[in-house]
């Protein structure tokens, strides 16, 4: 994974400077509260409801267990010893005090993090595939890319002062690991037909008041110029993007208003002008940066099958391991949606305990996906069995990957100031109505997503069952949406009929579950599957009538 | 109805409320606010120590406040689903 | 009261008077310009002036064509969330504009470095800086991580040669 030079190091450093002297400034009151707040928020520190919420970058979700040691550190030194995993790979502090922030931030630097623009309307982090690096179905890994992207959006003068956030995603395989078309740019890897590498430039999609899915503006830009057609969309976007009004503000309306055509035909001559003026980076810097991306010294030796005798070992396998592109290695997943806890929250001794299996087992590397989990990519098979044994030990071995329990659910109404509504509960509740695994495996794959408000950082509009919090004359209250997917076939779930509260939002879940299991073509076909065949109205009956 | 005082300190960002003649981290120990509010907020929000000031309305007696909004109560108590997290100013259960 | 971040709307702002007085900050060496600063739509309209003032929502591409006979464009903060202006400060480097840019009216020390880096060589601020703080400001970076209008070498440059 990326390493930092001198020159990363030294504007790290220079940015903590930066800040710690606004905070101090910002203490002797020499600047108000209204013009701290973008400062702050550039470096991801905002107001909650019950104390200061740091969201630190996990860039593009990579991280090292040196890193992740750090984290466990930070959550026991300066807030209440654990931590939530963001749907953007991020990681996210609820009790922070901003007196200390500036002690935090050096310790951050130390391993090489930062908190900078995990805010703010501003260019946000790079997400990417979980499975980058490993998957078989690969292009090439994308996170070189991303890291390319990082670089080019810290601190780019002419893009810090947005009509809103911006949120950029890369992959690098036809599946879709981390919902490109939900995001204002959405870039896929690809060959040419001379079997050069470039990208495909979705731009306009995403989620919260006005979902959208992202349009192809570009089939193809070479990865030797995706730097400069970045700067020329974001041009774009910062004239134009409206300001008027906090909800239509997004590149999606931009889009949608001046339809893709016209957009694409600005954009294009915007990059006409930006392409010959040198701002892409050169081929050595992409070599750099790739070779440390370069994948670890795989063992050709490593045995391919496993011993799968214990039974709650096989059903773990079975559930939460992927298959790895070199033969004898395999990724894990690792599960944060334990039966009663909190969905994406890791203790501090959880990380630790990650740190160490990851240092043993998965070659120092550890990945964070949007849905809230973990991921070790490069295990060795025959490792997997002491692998689940110390996941198990730390309370992380839950098999549920993308089954009925694996709920994403936004912190919501119970950490949240923008939440209508408490998510976390909801989650739970649903998930206690399918403790059981057997009846979890039956029902197979199902993605729920919560989200407490309307900006949706619970993904709902991407879920198979989605949830929306919203606020019904002062009560919390649940909207109901179906058919959402944030895969490579993204469509975005629709309200299925009145919303309900609390009680009543579980038992429509489980009405839903339950006419799927009586609909279904067969125990293979997905929930998914079954509402895009059927439509949404048998569902609506089984929620609504009688 | 009964309005109390809240706001954030700003060097922690704890959650206040206004006793008379302090703030305090427990609710109980908040006063009934009455005319004097709005010129209290106006002064403290130009004084910029006390991050988001606001009034809010409760149910209940002093030494016994309720917000009547949930998302006010998990601000008095802390997060429902982590009840050892709770500060002691009031119980996650009337969440 | 919600926080609400940074979901601030900008858009129809008032913008600040026009402002003939000479900047109180520069960074250029030669005399400053001392005319009345015309509004675009005057400008365009054929009045004789060598300064134009560019609105948040204004082209800065429609002074392109008349870059020769211009000596200063002051770009028009009205409130300093609305990033629009570096945007128009960059492109008229891009297109050769050598002569002063400015940025007028809600511009806050925090912003000078980028500001400085898009493009802009004086500043009238609506409220005075610190001079020690805008100093501070300035000489905070070592390295940049991206080409702007300034000449910077970004990172990669000095990696490479």
């Amino acid at each position: 994974m990326y390493r930092y030079d001198q020159y990363d190091q030294a504007i790290v450093d220079a940015r903590v400077a930066e800040f710690k002297d606004q905070v101090a400034r910002r203490l002797r009151n020499e600047i108000t509260e209204d013009q701290f707040k973008p400062l702050r928020l550039m470096n991801g520190l905002y107001l909650q409801l019950h104390a200061y919420m740091l969201r630190v970058a996990i860039p593009y979700g990579t991280l090292s267990s040196r890193q992740m040691r750090m984290l466990a550190h930070i959550a026991r030194k300066y807030d209440r010893d654990y931590g939530h995993f963001t749907t953007r790979q991020n990681i996210q502090y609820n009790w922070i005090k901003l007196e200390q922030f500036a002690d935090l931030l050096d310790d951050l630097s130390k391993v090489e993090m930062h908190a900078f623009q995990t805010s703010g309307n501003c260019i946000r982090n790079i997400s990417s595939d979980q499975f980058a690096g490993a998957a078989a179905d690969e292009v090439a890994d994308p996170r070189p890319y991303a890291e390319l992207l990082r670089q080019w959006s810290t601190l780019h003068p002419e893009f810090s002062f947005l009509p809103r956030k911006f949120k950029i995603a890369v992959i690098g395989s036809d599946t879709d690991r981390a919902a490109i078309q939900l995001h204002d740019i959405g870039l896929q890897l690809r060959r040419n037909d001379a079997g050069e590498l470039g990208f495909r430039v979705y731009v306009g999609g995403g989620m919260g008041r006005t979902p959208v899915i992202g349009s192809v503006v570009r089939d193809w830009i070479p990865v030797g110029q995706f730097l400069s057609y970045c700067e020329a969309i974001l041009r774009v976007y910062n004239r134009y993007g409206r300001r008027d009004n906090i909800y239509k503000a997004r590149i999606k309306i931009l889009v949608n208003e001046l339809g893709v055509e016209e957009f694409t035909r600005q954009v294009e001559a915007e990059w006409a002008g930006l392409a010959p003026l040198g701002l892409d980076a050169p081929q050595a810097e992409y070599d750099r940066i790739i070779a440390q991306f370069a994948p670890p010294a795989f063992d050709p030796a490593a045995p391919d099958d496993l011993d799968l005798s214990d039974p709650d070992f096989a059903v773990w396998v079975k559930q939460n391991v992927h298959p790895h592109k070199a033969p004898g290695y395999a990724i894990a997943t690792i599960s944060l949606k334990p039966k009663r806890g909190i969905p994406g929250d890791a203790s501090s001794a959880q990380m630790d305990a990650v740190a160490d299996l990851a240092e043993r087992y998965a070659h120092d590397e550890i990945r964070v996906t949007h849905s809230q989990n973990l991921v070790l990519a490069h295990v060795k098979k025959a490792d997997l069995y002491a692998l689940w044994q110390g996941l198990d030990a730390a309370g992380l071995a839950t098999p549920n990957l993308d089954l009925v329990s694996d709920i994403i659910a936004c912190p919501g109404m119970d950490y949240c100031t923008l939440a209508n509504a408490r998510s976390i509960p909801i989650a739970q509740k649903i998930a206690a109505k399918f403790e059981d695994l057997e009846t979890q495996r039956d029902i197979g794959e199902l993605k729920i997503k919560v989200s407490g408000c309307i900006n949706g950082c619970g993904h709902h509009h991407a879920g198979h069952i989605g949830i929306l919090g919203v606020d019904k004359k002062g009560e919390e209250a649940y909207q109901l949406l179906l058919g959402g997917s944030g895969a490579e076939d993204a469509t975005l779930a629709k309200i299925l009929g009145p919303g309900f509260d609390e009680n009543g939002i579980v038992t429509a879940v489980e009405k839903l579950i339950g006419f799927y299991r009586s609909a279904r073509s067969g125990p293979q076909e997905r929930f998914l599957d079954t509402y895009r065949r059927l439509g949404p109205a048998p569902f609506k009956e089984a929620v609504y009538a009688g | 109805m009964p309005r109390l005082l809240t706001g954030n300190r700003l060097e922690t960002g704890d959650v206040l409320w206004w006793t008379g003649s302090d703030w305090s981290p427990l609710i109980r120990d908040a006063v009934a606010i009455g005319d004097e509010g709005e010129a209290l907020l106006a002064q403290l929000i130009a004084a910029e120590r006390i991050n988001d000031p606001a009034l809010i309305d409760v149910t209940g007696e002093p030494g016994n406040w309720l917000p009547t909004t949930t998302r006010e109560r998990v601000r008095a108590s802390g997060p429902s689903v982590r009840a050892d997290l709770a500060r002691g100013s009031l119980s996650t259960d009337i969440i | 009261m919600l926080d609400n971040q940074d979901q601030q709307p900008v858009a129809g702002a008032l913008a600040p008077a026009l402002d003939d007085t000479p900047a109180r900050l520069r960074f250029r060496d030669d005399a400053p310009f001392e005319s009345p600063i015309a509004p675009l739509a005057d400008f365009l309209a054929g009045g004789n002036f060598a300064a134009v003032r560019i609105d948040p929502g204004e082209d800065v591409r429609a002074l392109l064509p008349h870059l020769g006979r211009l000596k200063l464009v002051e770009i028009a903060f009205p409130k300093f969330r609305d990033g629009r202006g570096y945007s128009s400060a960059r492109i008229l480097r891009e297109a050769g504009f050598a002569g002063e840019i400015r940025a007028a009216g809600d511009v806050l020390v925090d912003q000078l470095g980028f500001m400085r880096r898009v493009g802009f060589d004086s500043f009238a601020p609506n409220r005075p800086l610190d001079p020690a703080v805008v100093a501070a400001t300035l000489a905070r970076y070592p390295f940049v991580y991206m080409k702007a209008a300034d000449g910077l070498k970004p990172a990669w440059a000095l990696r490479h040669g």
